[in-house]
């Protein structure tokens, strides 16, 4: 598995408020990263970090510039950033994603925009190609987000709190499309939703301020029953669910 | 026999002069509305007359006054409110008086009489120089060419710039370069519409174009023909009524949407009430 990029020593802040001090990751192929932690703990930073959007102060990202660089990853941003007056409609904001393998003279194909309404297909948008954003519900604009984001086919995915506005009938959809994609692109996903993550995570960041990494093997409801373990888990059923070692 | 060559020759030149504005302001227009910059656009308009002011007094074209202060203006306050040091909205309102301001200033200190002031201040088909007439028709062959070539870079920029950041290195300079010819295209047009009331040329067809499509490159060209229509009526009654072009056409084009805004609404009334 080859390694996309890494990030050594990273630390990044806003004025005098430090949000990130001193975390190295590694992001290989196929990788799929639930990426955790509290509010305010650096988690978005983190992908702008990585997409280029902040400067980190100390330590570098090194890309495998063979397979990616920071202007060809794709991204969901948490929050909507475009004005939803503006007017462009639900294909233009999908097209926009190819941007990431175009150069400034950017003219849409028509076997691109096949591939839009494909994957706009896919989202279950088709009915809504042609609507201006504002005309569409939170579920469905994150929806287009997605769309924009995985077009372009990148190498890695971040996604910044899919789950937040994914309506309930999507959220399965939601989850087994992102298995689909994983099996062609790396995913780091940003969630603050721990008891619901996705369970096709793979391994875990815990970040606040620094970032401890888990693989996702680390501990196993085998190893718990082995070893014992200072805390109690109880379900009905067979919910999977993941506890991760301790940071100390 | 001379009088009619003469009117003639007028009428083409008003003709001219009214497509090339409807082209500048209706590509110019639709990216300051879309992207919200009509105060930024009303501010950089106000300051480029402190350039007309100095452009007096030193004796130099105005209009080469007014373009570099326009477009100086125009990257400041768009590097200052990207700072955000600043408010924005304080600094343009700043820049907005400032500007007349030294204008005023200047053309006071001027010695003996300046003879067109007034038609820098609300335009003026009779002092428009087909050199005047010539820069807007180069600005309208440039324009198209900058927004056919880049028109999705600009789109996708201007709609949502922190996402064209993560794919792009170019976004400040796209950004800067079309706010720098949004300000040269309001300029060029000032001799038209004049400073008072030259913003309502990029604004008002854009607002008649979106009441009937949501498309950009649609509103584009409904606004180039709203403005036409605006325009070319504007200076007909402006000639015929003899009254001030800028305010006859600023005042076609309010018409017209009106009247737009108000079919538009029977319709969907009348729709409402045959469900």
């Amino acid at each position: 598995m080859s390694l996309l990029l890494e990030l050594q020593s990273v630390s990044a802040s806003y004025g005098t408020n430090v949000v990130l001090h001193d975390i190295s990751l590694r992001v290989n192929e196929n990788d799929f990263i639930g990426v955790i932690g509290p509010n305010g703990g650096g988690k978005t930073t983190l992908l702008k970090v990585i997409l280029g959007l902040i400067k980190p102060e100390k330590g570098k990202i090194i890309f495998n510039n063979n397979l990616l660089n920071s202007n060809s990853i794709g991204y969901l941003p948490q929050l909507s950033t475009g004005d939803t007056n503006y007017p462009v409609t639900v294909t233009d904001v999908v097209l926009s994603g190819m941007m990431i393998s175009k150069k400034i003279i950017s003219r849409m194909s028509g076997s691109d925009r096949k591939r839009a309404l494909t994957v706009i297909g896919e989202l279950g948008l088709s009915d809504l190609a042609n609507a201006s954003l504002n005309e569409l519900s939170g579920g469905q604009l994150q929806r287009v987000f997605l769309g924009r984001a995985i077009i372009g086919n990148p190498r890695l995915l971040l996604l910044d709190e899919p789950g937040n506005f994914v309506d309930s009938t999507f959220e399965n959809d939601f989850y087994e499309k992102l298995r689909v994609l994983n099996s062609r692109m790396a995913i780091l996903m940003v969630s603050h939703d721990l008891g619901m993550i996705s369970s096709h995570v793979k391994s875990y960041a815990c970040v606040n301020q620094s970032l401890h990494y888990h693989p996702s093997s680390e501990i196993t409801n085998e190893q718990l029953l082995e070893y014992g373990c200072p805390i109690q888990i109880i379900t009905h059923g067979d919910v999977p669910h993941t506890v991760l070692k301790s940071h100390n | 026999m001379e009088g009619s060559i003469f009117q003639y020759d007028f009428i083409i030149k008003s003709l001219l002069g009214a497509l090339f504005a409807s082209i500048t302001a209706g590509l110019a227009g639709t990216y300051i509305v879309s992207k919200r910059m009509v105060f930024l656009s009303g501010g950089i308009t106000h300051a480029s007359f402190g350039g007309i002011g100095i452009g007096y007094f030193i004796g130099i074209n105005p209009v080469v006054g007014a373009a570099i202060f326009g477009i100086l203006s125009a990257l400041g306050v768009e590097y200052l409110s990207v700072k955000q040091k600043i408010r924005e909205d304080s600094a343009i309102g700043i820049l907005w008086a400032f500007g007349m301001a030294i204008g005023i200033i200047f053309i006071y200190l001027t010695p003996g009489y300046t003879p067109n002031l007034m038609s820098y201040l609300f335009g003026s088909i009779l002092t428009v120089t087909n050199a005047d007439i010539i820069a807007l028709g180069i600005m309208s062959i440039f324009l198209i060419l900058y927004f056919g070539l880049f028109y999705r870079t600009i789109l996708y920029i201007s709609f949502d710039e922190i996402f064209a950041r993560t794919y792009s290195s170019y976004v400040d300079i796209f950004k800067y370069f079309t706010t720098a010819l949004i300000a040269l295209t309001i300029v060029l047009n000032i001799r038209m519409a004049g400073v008072v009331l030259v913003i309502s040329l990029l604004t008002i067809p854009p607002n008649i174009a979106m009441l009937f499509t949501k498309v950009y490159l649609k509103i584009v060209i409904w606004s180039v023909v709203a403005g036409f229509i605006g325009t070319s009526g504007g200076y007909a009654i402006s000639y015929f009524a003899g009254i001030p072009v800028g305010a006859t056409i600023i005042f076609t084009l309010v018409i017209i949407w009106v009247v737009a805004k108000g079919v538009i609404q029977l319709i969907k009334k009348i729709q409402a009430i045959r469900k």
